[in-house]
């Protein structure tokens, strides 16, 4: 028998593979870019949720990733377009145009950054994390806008999207599917991850970290890893972001982005990983109906943000799959 | 708007050309991406303005065609213009983008729209890039490139035989651009050359140092909010009795001027366009401005409306037929319209090639306002022209 | 000609003191109301900085209509304290038993809501305030350094409230129920307390606090939309340092980030150029003054990963 959560995955994957070619049929080529958009962002709230959903850990900083992620497709194009040599980098190597080094790099350096940040903020908890998780993005924010190098405040352009042999990623239902199979990969990845004892214990965080103490884990290791990967996600999110805007800025890091990526997670449903694809849906799509009527559109917003955490706490998957939705 | 029909938009443009027995040409479909929500949207909301009147006074047929104008706001967000302007060219099909007002919106969305073969009509971003090295033939530029209006007050310091100065601005491209804008024309010595934070709002660090540095007179490039702070900080440590302000006119506009009031008495400031300016194309769109919005144009307003009356012009020379890409280009590089500012053409670089005045802040009935005191460059070409090859 | 030069200088920090101070004290109103609220609610409000936009609005508009700057204020602290109770009793009241996180999402969409109810009622445009034109002036407290009047008037109402509210919680019937409504809430609504009024009543203060704040800070600075945002980071900044829900932790770090701050921005980009070429110091001076107090409070974070101040125990 297929239960509702199943038909409920089944359906969202029908919608998502046939998006395109129901775009492409209807002649509004428009909406392949906006569901990239949607998946793109769905990758980095998923990531947002491992740590949220699963660890409790509210990062208000988690847009720092996504830019950290950007900036490195864009930092690697920016010199090998210029001919330049990476100046942070030993020898003189000259970037790339390679979608295969070029996502890699978004991960690595994210990660890399999680691992710094998280091993400095997980001493601390509760608001404190918010806090500090909130300084440290501020402080990548304005160190990023007084870069002059990489454009500063301007930001920077990306001329053309990553290469990668034998696909054409400015082909917008190319670039479309490939990030819809990396969402997927990485939705893979991140349920196999908290279905496993790791997992376990992640919650057992969130329950009680106390009491895992006591029981000899070393709690902090694993809630460092957690935040790791969570800041990897974001970080190819943020590769993507780079290839889909052919631009990257300051702005991705911006308290209010990762305020945005903690409305998509609850939006969603919070510790269901598929949540999160419903929430980036329904905010970007909540954004471009609303914002068509009256520039006023925040007014509304607003007040939606606050019923959804008074009323409806499950988030729109937890609403539609029932009550097995939430395992985190 | 995006999935939704153009309610707004076409309501406009509807109503505006109701009853009219034209032919039914296929009508000129503009983009306006601005800067209507958010901070800084007093900008994107006098763009708007200016343009909106110019169809408004052409009966909504912009060079005898209808016209239909699709305006988004962009929230001051590169990557909402960006997506909007993928939008507007892939499904709108838009034979003109305009409205961008931050420069760095400008450098992410113009190469797009070149790239894609449309013409983008810059209303107030000029960044150095697109006049120099990255210049586009489907580029224009109706407002000025960034340097410009510094360029002007370090002249215009010089002139006034200032020896010391101490200039400041946020710490970000822009301002960069400013202080060097302001230098390359400056003979004298720079005291003190201090970079603030992006947003700062509170100057009294900045100002105790800068007394302390005794200059003969101080310039500085802080725009919107930045500015109201510091130009208010300024007066009240009574500094602006003794060692005069310097500044670009982006920091005293009418709407500025409005929140900062007398403090900013007897400032200097460098501008293209003042709504006193003395011509006849000018004293019509005052007049009008004022009647619709009961205020005073501001520099912002008048770029809105010249784009407009710019592509006015070129579509009246090409009949309409916009989509002969090459000679709607050759008729907007014409420039054959009434520049509100005066004298206007299009340099090499499709930048404008113009004068710049310098004002005062003067006591203007209940408030203060612009007055324009005197010209400093005439037919000023900007710095980056040689750059571009096209 | 070297002695001239000494005294100049020690002058210069003085009067950079005294603007940290000034820049701390607005600081720790913003603060004191925040931390009050997180301490006895365990509510972290993200909207307090739009109470401090309310505050200045309110007060820009009736001292123009009314021409008086102390109307405009008195106005802008009773229209907080308003507003501050209406939003606990509609919607704050029902969050104080959720998660931090659900608190966060919830105030995020209150700010939204403020930023653009406040552009339909006044436009997008900056409003006009001055200061009173007795505080209109500058004053030479130090030799040869007029220093702007309004600035020690705000130095003075600043200090005035941390006593006024140090009494207020140390002697008043209404402090100690704060206190003991912080730690045992129960025990005071078993005493026949209505514990719903007293925390509408607590939150309705830092309403006000904020409004006040607002208010003072209206005639130096632009009175715009967004405008509570910037503060309320810094001000995150402050109670974290100074230990969540202690007010003497907020008057501790609000005066610590304002001299951290001011100094940062003072004296970094000035020494900098000593040891390095003026336009790289430039750069860097301004890059790292402007990330000072971020660096600040990770330090004291590493240190001290609950603050320099305890206010209670239990709930982080």
């Amino acid at each position: 028998m297929i239960t509702r959560i199943r038909s409920v995955q089944i359906v969202t994957l029908l919608i998502l593979f046939s998006l395109p070619f129901i775009a492409t049929a209807m002649n509004q080529p428009f909406w392949v870019d906006l569901s990239t958009r949607i998946l793109i962002y769905a990758i980095a709230a998923m990531s947002l949720d491992i740590i949220l959903g699963y660890g409790g850990m509210v990062s208000l900083g988690h847009a720092m990733f996504l830019g950290i992620g950007a900036y490195s497709v864009g930092i690697l194009t920016h010199h090998s377009f210029e001919g330049s040599a990476v100046p942070f980098l030993p020898g003189e190597w000259t970037g790339s145009m390679s979608g295969l080094v070029h996502l890699p790099a978004s991960i690595l350096a994210s990660s890399l950054l999680g691992l710094i940040i998280g091993l400095l903020s997980l001493r601390t908890v509760g608001v404190y994390f918010i806090m500090i998780t909130l300084a440290f993005a501020q402080m990548m924010f304005y160190f990023m806008i007084s870069l002059p190098t990489y454009g500063g405040e301007d930001g920077l352009n990306v001329w053309g999207r990553s290469e990668i042999p034998g696909l054409d990623l400015s082909d917008s239902v190319t670039f479309y599917f490939v990030c819809l199979m990396l969402l997927l990969a990485f939705w893979f990845i991140a349920r196999r991850l908290v279905d496993s004892r790791f997992g376990g214990v992640l919650r057992g965080c969130k329950q009680n970290e106390q009491r895992l103490k006591a029981l000899g884990y070393n709690t902090m290791r694993y809630k460092l890893i957690a935040f790791t990967i969570a800041g990897a996600g974001a970080g190819l999110a943020g590769g993507l972001l780079a290839n889909l805007n052919e631009f990257v800025g300051p702005g991705i890091m911006h308290w209010t982005k990762s305020g945005e990526l903690i409305v998509m997670v609850l939006l969603g449903g919070m510790g269901t990983l598929i949540g999160p694809i419903f929430g980036s849906a329904a905010l970007l799509l909540l954004e471009e109906i609303l914002s068509a009527y009256t520039e006023h559109w925040m007014i509304v917003l607003g007040p939606i943000l606050l019923l959804v955490v008074l009323f409806a706490r499950r988030g729109i998957y937890g609403f539609l799959a029932g009550e097995g939705a939430k395992d985190g | 708007m995006k999935f939704l029909p153009k309610v707004l938009g076409l309501c406009a443009a509807a109503s505006l050309t109701l009853g009219m027995a034209q032919a039914n040409d296929k009508p000129v479909k503009i983009g306006m991406i601005t800067t209507l929500s958010g901070g800084g949207a007093s900008l994107g909301i006098d763009i708007r303005d200016g343009f909106d009147l110019a169809v408004k006074m052409k009966n909504g047929m912009l060079g005898g065609v209808k016209t239909e104008v699709i305006t988004t706001d962009d929230a001051r967000k590169v990557g909402n213009a960006k997506q909007i302007a993928t939008r507007m060219i892939k499904q709108d099909n838009v034979d003109v983008l305009t409205g961008i007002v931050w420069s760095n919106l400008a450098m992410a969305v113009v190469p797009s729209v070149t790239k894609a073969g449309k013409i983008y009509i810059s209303t107030n971003a000029g960044p150095s890039a697109l006049a120099g090295k990255a210049c586009n033939e489907n580029y224009f530029n109706v407002a000025w490139q960034n340097d410009n209006l510094h360029e002007a007050m370090g002249k215009y310091a010089t002139d006034q035989g200032v020896k010391t100065a101490y200039i400041l601005a946020p710490n970000y491209p822009a301002g960069k651009d400013a202080l060097t804008g302001f230098k390359r024309f400056f003979k004298g010595e720079v005291l003190g050359e201090v970079y603030t934070k992006l947003g700062q709002v509170d100057y009294a660090a900045e100002i105790a140092n800068l007394r302390a540095a005794k200059p003969e007179a101080v310039f500085f490039f802080l725009p919107g909010g930045m500015g109201i702070n510091f130009v208010k900080q300024y007066n009240q440590a009574g500094l602006s009795k003794t060692t005069p302000l310097y500044g670009p006119a982006f920091s005293f506009d009418e709407g500025i001027l409005k929140a900062v009031g007398e403090a900013a008495l007897g400032v200097h400031n460098a501008s293209q366009y003042t709504w006193d300016l003395d011509n006849a194309a000018n004293k019509a769109f005052v007049e009008a401005f004022r009647a619709e919005y009961k205020r005073n144009p501001s520099l912002y307003a008048s770029q809105g409306f010249d784009a407009a009356m710019l592509l006015d012009s070129a579509i009246a020379a090409v009949k309409g037929n916009v989509s002969d890409t090459d000679a709607f280009r050759a008729a907007i590089k014409a420039a054959k319209f009434d520049s509100v500012r005066g004298n206007f053409k299009f340099g090499s670089n499709n930048h404008p090639v113009q004068d710049i005045y310098v004002r005062e802040v003067v006591k203007a009935g209940e408030g203060v306002s612009n007055k324009t005191v005197g010209k400093v460059f005439t037919d000023h070409v900007d710095a980056y022209a040689s750059q571009c090859k096209m | 000609m070297q002695g001239h030069y000494l005294l100049m200088t020690t002058l210069l920090f003085l009067e950079q003191t005294l603007n940290g101070l000034q820049q701390g004290v607005m600081l720790f109103l913003m603060a004191a109301g925040l931390t009050l609220v997180f301490g006895i609610m365990h509510l972290l409000n993200l909207a307090h900085g739009s109470l401090y936009m309310v505050g200045a609005y309110v007060c820009a508009t009736v001292t123009q209509a009314s021409g008086s700057f102390l109307i405009g204020v008195i106005s802008a602290l009773g229209a907080c304290a308003a507003s501050g109770m209406v939003i606990e009793i509609l919607a704050m009241r029902r969050l104080y038993a959720r998660e931090h996180l659900d608190q966060v999402l919830a105030t995020f969409g209150i700010i939204l809501f403020f930023n653009e109810l406040v552009k339909i009622l006044w436009g997008p445009q900056a409003l006009f305030l001055n200061p009173p034109a007795l505080l209109n002036g500058t004053m030479e407290i130090l030799p040869d350094t007029p220093y702007p009047t309004y600035r020690l008037f705000i130095i003075a109402v600043g200090l005035i409230v941390a006593l006024g509210l140090r009494h207020l919680i140390l002697n008043t019937r209404v402090g100690m129920l704060i206190r003991a409504g912080a730690t045992h809430r129960e025990m005071v609504g078993a005493l026949g307390v209505n514990i719903d009024w007293l925390y509408t009543v607590v939150f309705g203060l830092g309403a006000m606090l904020a409004g006040l704040s607002g208010a003072l800070a209206g005639p130096m600075l632009a009175i715009q939309v967004g405008m509570g945002e910037n503060i309320l980071i810094l001000t995150f900044v402050v109670i974290i340092v100074g230990g969540v829900g202690s007010v003497r932790g907020a008057l501790v770090g609000a005066l610590l980030v304002g001299l951290v701050d001011t100094y940062a921005r003072a004296f970094l980009p000035m020494g900098l150029r000593e040891f390095m070429e003026p336009a790289n110091a430039d750069n860097v001076g301004a890059a790292a003054s402007g990330m000072g107090i971020y660096i600040l409070m990770a330090i004291v974070l590493l240190f001290k990963p609950s603050g320099l101040f305890q206010a209670y125990k239990g709930q982080s």
